[in-house]
């Protein structure tokens, strides 16, 4: 070891030794938030591997289009004027969306925990706000970057129709957003990758498909119309599905107030466990 | 002017399990594991401060509540004037810590994973000093490399430029050199050393005794979660006193209860090495005669002078002979 002698004090030549930026030995309080990094970072994370992000979820949406429309195209009359492909595009991108906003979100949180480098995440000065906020929106990024893409593929198989563009906006966000936050729970309370997969598996899944993707819940028998009617995920995708075609098993603005109290539910809940730091500040 | 860091009577009680409800009330734990006791420090701006003691004394929870990773169950800690609780940012922005685990984020490349680190800080613009202390971390090279294709000494590196990128007035190593090659070693300690001469305030904890007698300029030494010592390290190495016989004995080991005088003098006895604790050199051949009528058989000696070593293991364990030999066995 070389040796040094800590209890000397800085000389003239030490001082013009400095380093480039030196501001002194004050915290730097004026620096500003570290949000829009996490963000940032949380986007690369994901952009970094589109192929298993982005394009694996729009290879999967296609093929179940392929598969579906093939089997059913024809022999299953949903909305007059609709037919059953032009109703499955956007039951599938939402159901795209949702899974992938949830993956995003607690992959990420999962993994950056099981091996230890969350650590860099919570030494800065983030808040819990910008914490929350930071990973749900990159969830919400990568949904929306999956169902553009599965937009886009579907266009191979009908002409698309955009009745009212702004309610897909809205429920694609909170749908995502919900999951999101779903996710942020999730990746804090797992402890395990089986635990994760219990989550996903049994709750998220069940949740996304039994939503009214494949079909309109009012073909369903009246018990297992009034089941997806406690079901928020069937809000989403049913507004969602409104702003393609003007129609819907229940009003947009029924479902808006479902999407938008789910969320704000979730999300309280998440914001609590992140302030509380419950599994992460011990 | 407010000291660097200001730890009053904090405790740390681990609950038994992790209630979800128990967190979402906030409540504080009654029971546990105790890894903290009642620990009061202060550390004064521009100090080089070590901070010892055995494996579960304490060490890493204190810093994990210095940084907020963790919660003390009672008490109050500060960095440069600022409640790591009530003015977390504050704090957060004045501290800079490299972690003891050797963790990194595997989707990004070193300059990318110091410029993220920055950017949490608020520093967007910051690739002067990302630069800077790449070159002096010898990681220039390494630069456009991914974290997963470093060796654990480059690793090692980037931890400590991530806890470097928002130039802290407080550095707190966690055990920086476990594990890493003397290239890394002098290097690091010639960078740190520096930054402390610019008045940077420097928290150590390491294994390496020899590191921190060189280094630091006061030490605390922790046990069961109590402070049991602190002071210079002088004025420790001076408590110590006198020098230090080291006699490798014979197969038939150390005379063990033959001699009330030996076993007072007595500080570490392991694998046939018995350390002693010599006042003065007058006592040498007093000493090694006991030893003989004891009937010990001595093979080996040497006189050496007293080190922070022997100042831990007073400490830890006491000088007494039945510790050190009921350690031994």
């Amino acid at each position: 070891m070389s040796a040094v002698h800590p209890t000397e004090r800085p000389t003239p030549s030490d001082e013009a030794a400095k380093p480039a930026g030196f501001i002194g030995l004050q915290p730097n309080l004026n620096a500003g938030s570290g949000f829009w990094t996490l963000f940032c970072k949380e986007m690369l994370r994901f952009w970094k591997v589109a192929f298993q992000t982005i394009a694996a979820p729009v290879v999967t949406a296609l093929l179940y289009l392929l598969i579906f429309v093939h089997v059913l195209e024809g022999r299953v009359t949903v909305y007059d004027s609709v037919s059953y492909t032009v109703f499955l595009i956007p039951g599938l991108m939402m159901m795209s969306m949702l899974q992938n906003a949830f993956a995003n979100s607690s992959s990420s949180l999962m993994q950056s925990r099981v091996t230890g480098n969350l650590v860099f995440v919570l030494l800065p000065p983030l808040t819990h706000w910008e914490f929350f906020w930071a990973y749900v929106l990159a969830a919400i990024a990568r949904a929306i970057c999956v169902g553009l893409g599965i937009f886009a593929v579907s266009l191979f198989f009908a002409e698309p129709r955009l009745a009212e563009p702004w309610w897909i906006l809205v429920f694609g966000v909170l749908g995502s957003g919900i999951m999101g936050v779903l996710g942020v729970i999730a990746g804090i309370w797992a402890e395990k990758f089986d635990q994760m997969a219990a989550f996903q598996n049994f709750l998220i899944m069940p949740a996304t498909f039994l939503s009214g993707v494949f079909y309109s819940v009012h073909s369903l028998p009246p018990f297992w119309q009034a089941v997806s009617h406690w079901n928020p995920i069937f809000y989403t995708i049913d507004g969602f599905r409104y702003g393609f075609f003007g129609v819907a098993d229940v009003s947009p603005w029924h479902s808006l107030a479902v999407v938008a109290g789910t969320f704000l539910l979730v999300a309280s809940f998440a914001l609590r466990l992140l302030s509380t730091g419950y599994k992460l500040r011990y | 002017m407010s000291p660097a860091v200001r730890i009053e009577h904090v405790s740390k009680i681990y609950p038994k399990q992790t209630s979800l409800w128990r967190r979402m009330g906030a409540d504080a734990p009654v029971e546990g594991f105790q890894a903290l006791n009642d620990v009061n420090l202060e550390i004064q701006p521009g100090e080089f401060f070590g901070l010892l003691g055995p494996n579960g004394a304490g060490k890493t929870s204190l810093i994990a509540i210095l940084a907020g990773l963790s919660r003390p169950t009672t008490g109050r800690v500060s960095v440069c004037g600022y409640d790591v609780q009530a003015q977390f940012r504050a704090a957060r922005r004045a501290l800079g810590v490299v972690p003891q685990e050797l963790v990194f984020d595997p989707f990004f490349t070193v300059r990318e994973t110091l410029r993220i680190q920055s950017g949490y800080f608020g520093l967007r613009k910051n690739d002067d000093w990302i630069d800077e202390i790449l070159e002096n971390l010898g990681l220039t090279s390494k630069a456009d490399e991914n974290m997963r294709a470093l060796s654990g000494g480059m690793k090692r590196r980037v931890l400590v430029a991530q806890a470097l990128v928002h130039r802290p007035p407080v550095i707190v190593l966690d055990e920086p050199t476990a594990g890493v090659d003397v290239d890394l070693r002098r290097t690091l300690w010639q960078f740190i050393s520096r930054l402390n001469q610019m008045g940077h305030t420097i928290l150590l904890t390491t294994h390496y005794l020899e590191e921190a007698e060189e280094l630091c300029g006061r030490i605390a030494m922790l046990k069961a979660g109590r402070i049991v010592a602190l002071d210079t390290t002088r004025a420790l190495l001076a408590k110590v006193g006198g020098s230090r016989l080291v006699l490798h004995m014979g197969a038939s080991g150390w005379p063990q209860g033959k001699s009330r005088v030996l076993d007072e003098r007595l500080v570490d006895y392991q694998q046939r090495r018995a350390v002693l604790r010599l006042e003065n050199s007058t006592e040498l051949e007093s000493l090694l005669a006991q030893v003989r009528t004891a009937g010990g058989v001595i093979e080996g000696i040497e006189v050496l002078p007293a080190d922070l070593e022997d100042a831990f293991l007073n400490i830890m364990h006491g000088a007494s002979a039945t510790t050190a030999l009921e350690k031994a066995a």
